[in-house]
């Protein structure tokens, strides 16, 4: 299938759902499901530089805040809307990946997942002590009272902003996957001295990666201040997105744009579902023994069983 | 005498207070065949890296049909014709044995020889059948036995269209019938007009394939010339063998 047609088709199926799902009378669900799809855009912005390309990148909750707390900045400065938000949020977030490219992408391996932490604590205690943007308080963004399309209430408009998004981020991911550029990276990925001489530009490449998926993570953070119309540092800063945006690809499968996808949908409907049922202190003691399970039984995700599967049909 | 493709002018390469290289000349003609020898840890490796990219020499300068690549990063040393395999194989393990050719040859080859992006497949499979790796095209290269990874070595290090190859010791424990088998291949490379830097250990390959050998022993290149009058050389003999 051509990028074309995959971006009409996933862009079509994201409308329709969000058309379709509005029937629903459920007001939880949006809520739940507006989480699941902000999994979908981290692990799908975080399986371009660690799936395609093999860096590991634990600070996904720092570009997610700069996304959320950009939006911030832009209502408090100029009462801005959310499509402002959005757009800045995710120019703010790829700009600091590019600067962390620069700066931390000599590093090979291990050294740029430190240096990737290193950054997360560094901002949030940059956001902790910038009292414009509600600094250790939080602080509140109201949520509209107008909501356009004839929607009943403001969730229902962000979860529909976030299905958009998402189809969004899943179509950049399998562009790159599926050219030139992807195989770069992925040679990259298996062997970097033998890529760099093999004439790939691996730098120039690997900066590119990483303004990307951080450009995308930044976006899945943009409509967050709307959607509890308060944020405060320690929640968006939470190790949680850093765990699960590497968790999911990891558990979905790493080679391909489906992977993410597949991991955030199981992963993200098994954590509301638990948090609902069960607890909500659940949440991350779930994603460790799925973690475990995986990692021991298929270590390719389940993408890579599914391949095998096939292959062994053929 | 014709002009130099490659020209390495007295580098010099440090490790700490370690002297790898000593103001190293060396020198190789398009289209030539030649030798590199020496013991284990006479530089011979450093001095390939350091004329593909993937380390800097500190004094020397080193220059690629006349212009000074000193400063290149290695890819696009490559780009210019300078490719390299590696003595340890180093495949795209999560890739098709073909898939590990269109590498180089969308990121290299492609700049200098105006592929055709439809046609890329194509060159690759015409290089594995050059090989004798056509068969295993669709194979995950993580798969290969031993000398198959060292034909995809030197296949895709091929795949970059190189003006000169350097075979960083493709021969090391394989078999006679094997080590004849990548030796034919390096000879076709000849007839391509492709010049050749053979580092190896298997004297009896080196000595078959070398117009001109130049040995190593710590650092230093003790001596250049013709491969008969090379190894009769007496400080040659003597770093090998002792006195």
């Amino acid at each position: 299938m051509s990028n074309r047609i995959f971006a009409v088709v996933a862009l079509a199926v994201a409308l329709a759902l969000a058309a379709v799902t509005q029937l629903i009378p459920n007001e939880y669900f949006f809520s739940a499901a507006y989480t699941v799809l902000l999994f979908v855009i981290l692990a799908t912005a975080w399986n371009i530089l660690g799936g395609y390309t093999g860096y590991v990148n634990f600070g996904s909750a720092a570009f997610f805040a700069i996304g959320a707390y950009t939006t911030v900045f832009f209502y408090n400065a100029f009462k801005a809307p959310l499509p402002v938000g959005i757009v800045a949020g995710t120019l703010v977030a790829g700009l600091a990946g590019l600067g962390l490219g620069y700066l931390t992408l000599r590093l090979r391996g291990v050294f740029f997942a430190i240096a990737s932490l290193a950054l997360a604590v560094v901002l949030y205690i940059f956001v902790v002590n910038w009292d414009y943007v509600g600094g250790a308080r939080g602080a509140y963004v109201l949520q509209p009272r107008d909501v356009p399309f004839g929607l009943p209430r403001y969730i229902h408009l962000i979860y529909a902003v976030q299905l958009v998004m998402a189809a969004f981020a899943l179509i950049v991911a399998r562009a790159i996957e599926h050219s030139t550029l992807g195989r770069g990276l992925a040679a990259i990925r298996d062997d970097e001295l033998a890529a760099e001489c093999s004439g790939v530009p691996t730098l120039k490449l690997k900066i590119f990666s990483t303004m990307v998926s951080c450009a995308l993570m930044g976006m899945a953070g943009t409509t967050f201040p709307y959607y509890l119309s308060y944020i405060e540092p320690s929640s968006v800063f939470s190790l949680s997105y850093a765990v699960n945006s590497i968790a999911m690809p990891l558990i979905g499968g790493m080679m391909s744009w489906m992977g993410p996808l597949i991991g955030a949908v199981l992963l993200g409907t098994v954590q509301q579902l638990v948090q609902v049922t069960v607890s909500s202190a659940w949440n991350l003691l779930i994603v460790g023994v799925l973690l475990v399970f995986f990692v021991t039984l298929a270590p390719n995700g389940i993408m890579g069983w599914v391949d095998a599967w096939r292959r062994k049909g053929r | 005498m014709a002009e130099a493709l490659l020209e390495v002018v007295g580098v010099t390469k440090r490790f700490g207070g370690f002297t790898a290289l000593d103001g190293v000349d060396f020198m190789v003609r398009p289209g030539e065949r030649v030798g590199l020898i020496g013991p284990n840890g006479s530089g011979k490796s450093t001095l390939v890296n350091c004329i593909a990219g993937t380390l800097r020499n500190e004094e020397g300068s080193i220059r690629f049909e006349g212009e000074d690549i000193g400063g290149h990063a290695a890819h696009r040393r490559i780009r210019m014709g300078l490719a390299r395999s590696f003595q340890i194989p180093k495949p795209f393990a999560s890739m098709t044995v073909l898939d590990n050719l269109c590498v180089p040859l969308f990121y290299a080859a492609r700049k200098h020889e105006k592929l055709a992006p439809g046609r890329i497949v194509e060159e690759a499979v015409r290089i594995l059948e050059q090989v004798g790796l056509a068969g295993r095209a669709h194979a995950m290269s993580r798969g290969l036995t031993q000398v198959d990874m060292r034909k995809l070595e030197l296949a895709r290090a091929m795949a970059a269209k190189p003006k000169l190859l350097i075979s960083d010791e493709a021969m090391a424990g394989l078999s006679a019938s094997e080590v004849d088998d990548i030796l034919a291949l390096l000879f076709g490379l000849k007839e391509q007009g492709v010049a050749v830097i053979m580092i190896e250990h298997v004297m009896r390959a080196v000595m078959k394939f070398s117009e001109r050998i130049a040995v190593l022993v710590a650092g230093r290149k003790i001596a250049d010339g013709d491969p008969q009058v090379v190894v009769g050389n007496a400080e040659v003999v003597k770093a090998y063998l002792g006195e």
